[in-house]
């Protein structure tokens, strides 16, 4: 859908659509994937998406952070971490945690690309991104539960069975909403980024991509 | 004895019964359950209790504590049990009674205050010394209302009160200034 989408506005780089297991899609309609490659590398951010930042914390107020929940999609994020057993007061949803931050720093700090575009873009729509080495990646992204005996790379101990996870053609790369395996996160060395958008029930597909092109149009033009 | 009509119109036996209950297994019905179904529900009922909660964690953010919090139910995200979202929907219905409540209660207190100011401008003299503020009367910044004598001692002895209404938040200036004589205070003592 997404990818249909992109071509309808000539948008390049495509966005592609990753699949949710079968039975995970039924317990959680409206769950899905989707992401876009791009070439860039870390880095620090240039002054004019510093000044994005900036602008974009001028315009964030402590009353918007305590109505956020109220708004649909952060509230579709909250409503979906209650329901796989996450405590969105403590695992905060990506928009709730930058709205904090941005309270507690006074302003939205950078952080160096790619994680200033991202941001940019969570606060923007609040859409839930993050972003993976997309050379290290094997065939399509999807959100499947863990199988016996798997576990994420780099980490100690095997995912306890049914561990909601994103992971690629091959195994775990992230668990949902929460650690990236070692070697697939972004590191000095990456020079292509894979930006996924978790969507949930909730979520309107139009802001996924609008979140998608946000952060890929703030890496390119980078 | 032994026979009674029942509902549906069939006849059961009393002295059935015992047989009955000695059952180890109940396979009378042959009913089965969709959990999927039943989970489905649950979360949108969830979903439903969350926007009513966050609704009044927003309507009580700076007049009352709300209790909102109802902790992770798992480690790591998976899928819940039927149980576990049961909890969970539980805990979400618990939190948002005690946050009425809390909210209430907290708007008699308010309302409690308004009606004491009202007392306090109409009689002065019946509540000496009491002061209200802004925020017990649930509203933003400062100030307060405070019943005083008129000409301080001299209205003391007469009996002239009156309420007098603070004029709002300290500047930041005069702040700094209480700051400033702080610090030469602190240094006139250290020499």
């Amino acid at each position: 859908m997404a990818e249909a989408a992109a071509q309808r506005m000539g948008w390049e780089p495509a966005p592609q659509q990753g699949w949710v297991a079968p039975h995970i899609a039924s317990e959680f309609p409206g769950l899905g994937i989707a992401w876009v490659e791009v070439d860039a590398k870390p880095g620090r951010s240039p002054e004019p998406v510093r000044r994005r930042l900036r602008d974009l914390s001028d315009r964030t107020y402590g009353s918007q952070a305590i109505r956020l929940r109220e708004r649909p999609i952060p509230w579709a994020y909250r409503v979906f971490y209650r329901q796989i057993g996450l405590d969105p007061d403590r695992t905060r949803t990506p928009v709730e945690q930058l709205t904090l931050d941005r309270l507690h720093d006074g302003g939205f700090r950078t952080h160096g690309l790619p994680l200033d575009a991202l941001n940019i873009a969570i606060v923007e729509t609040g859409v839930a991104l993050r972003a993976f080495d997309a050379d290290r990646l094997v065939g399509q992204l999807c959100i499947r539960d863990s199988a016996p005996g798997e576990s994420l790379p780099g980490a100690q101990g095997e995912l306890a069975n049914g561990t909601l996870t994103i992971a690629d053609g091959e195994r775990p790369i992230a668990l949902l909403f929460g650690a990236t395996g070692a070697g697939y996160a972004v590191e000095r060395e990456t020079r292509r980024l894979a930006v996924a958008a978790v969507q949930v029930k909730g979520v309107p597909q139009i802001a996924v991509e609008e979140a998608l092109w946000m952060a890929a149009a703030t890496l390119e033009a980078a | 004895m032994d026979g009674r009509g029942d509902s549906g119109g069939g006849v059961t036996t009393l002295l059935e019964m015992p047989a009955l209950l000695q059952r180890d297994q109940f396979s009378g019905l042959a009913a089965g359950v969709d959990e999927r179904q039943a989970r489905i529900e649950l979360r949108r009922q969830i979903g439903r209790l969350e926007a009513e909660l966050s609704q009044l964690f927003g309507e009580a953010f700076g007049h009352a504590e709300v209790p909102h919090r109802i902790g992770a139910v798992a480690a790591a995200p998976r899928v819940l049990d039927l149980g576990e979202l049961e909890a969970i929907r539980d805990r979400l219905a618990e939190r948002i009674v005690q946050a009425r409540q809390a909210l209430e209660e907290r708007q008699r207190e308010e309302d409690d205050s308004r009606e004491l100011v009202e007392r306090m401008l109409a009689a002065p003299q019946d509540y000496k010394w009491v002061r209200v503020s802004r925020q017990d009367l649930g509203l933003h910044g400062c100030g307060h209302w405070h019943s005083r004598p008129l000409l301080g001692p001299i209205g003391m002895l007469m009996g002239w009160w009156r309420v007098k209404i603070s004029s709002g938040c300290p500047l930041a200036g005069r702040l700094a200034a209480v700051d400033d004589e702080d610090k030469a205070g602190q240094a006139r003592f250290s020499a």
